[in-house]
């Protein structure tokens, strides 16, 4: 008997097409802790600042270097996606927004402006 | 449909974790206070690699500066623990784990928040 390869496919994560609004969600939990990382070492560099008037602490320095404004520059866009990402959340939450259409729409919109206000962010501060 | 609940649990509004709606409901209360803060802490966040030590207490010091960061700690480490704690509570099935690893989030959440103002506040009084 001939196998039918168009049989549909029950929506097993491995085997399923994510839409983008589940990658996402996931971005969104991901972002979240992140910026649980970023908060840690917001606080490490303040009180690096903190412990020490003159000479470049540990965390101060580090943010100073090449790999620092790396990091600053993910937490950047991290914190921005959060953001834009809860706004979403907080429209779904006085219940607009829940068509299939507009939630695709909103999901695109979000990573457009976390990452457009990522790239204003950092040229304007490194004009400054 | 039968409603199975009691008149007080009615008038009380909580459910079987006894907090009803609070963790919902504070979750989004420091969600929209967080919006402001976030765009205020990127655009700082991005300017400080350019800065020494000294001027990095300099600008912590201002009062402006300082009042903000104490509600951004203080409001993103409440927000960071509730979400943390959702995160845990899905992915850790077993009871025993889950809440040793909810009550090590929480109290590193409250070191760190309470570090963040600490630091704060050391800055802008000796400075």
């Amino acid at each position: 008997m001939a196998r039918n390869d168009q049989r549909p496919l029950s929506p097993h994560l491995q085997i399923y097409k994510l839409p983008l609004t589940a990658y996402v969600s996931i971005g969104n939990r991901v972002a979240g802790v992140l910026n649980s990382t970023a908060l840690i070492l917001l606080v490490l560099v303040i009180a690096g600042a903190a412990s020490n008037p003159g000479d470049s602490s540990f965390f101060v320095s580090l943010v100073g270097s090449w790999f620092g404004k790396l990091v600053l520059f993910g937490f950047t866009l991290t914190l921005y996606f959060h953001m834009c990402n809860g706004i979403r959340h907080l429209f779904w939450d006085i219940g607009k927004g829940f068509d299939i259409e507009d939630a695709d729409k909103t999901a695109k919109v979000s990573i457009g402006v976390a990452v457009a206000l990522t790239i204003v962010t950092w040229i304007i501060a490194s004009a400054s | 449909m039968s409603n199975l609940r009691t008149p007080l649990s009615e008038v009380k509004g909580h459910g079987s974790a006894k907090d009803g709606t609070s963790h919902f409901w504070v979750q989004r209360l420091t969600a929209i206070a967080m919006v402001p803060l976030v765009l205020w802490l990127c655009f700082s966040v991005a300017s400080l690699p350019g800065m020494t030590q000294a001027e990095i207490r300099t600008w912590i010091s201002e009062p402006f500066t300082a009042v903000i960061l104490i509600l951004l700690i203080l409001t993103g480490f409440y927000h960071a623990k509730l979400g943390l704690q959702m995160v845990i509570e899905d992915y850790i099935g077993n009871h025993g784990p889950r809440t040793a690893v909810i009550i090590g989030v929480t109290m590193l959440c409250v070191f760190m928040a309470v570090l963040g103002l600490f630091s704060v506040l050391r800055i802008a009084f000796t400075l």
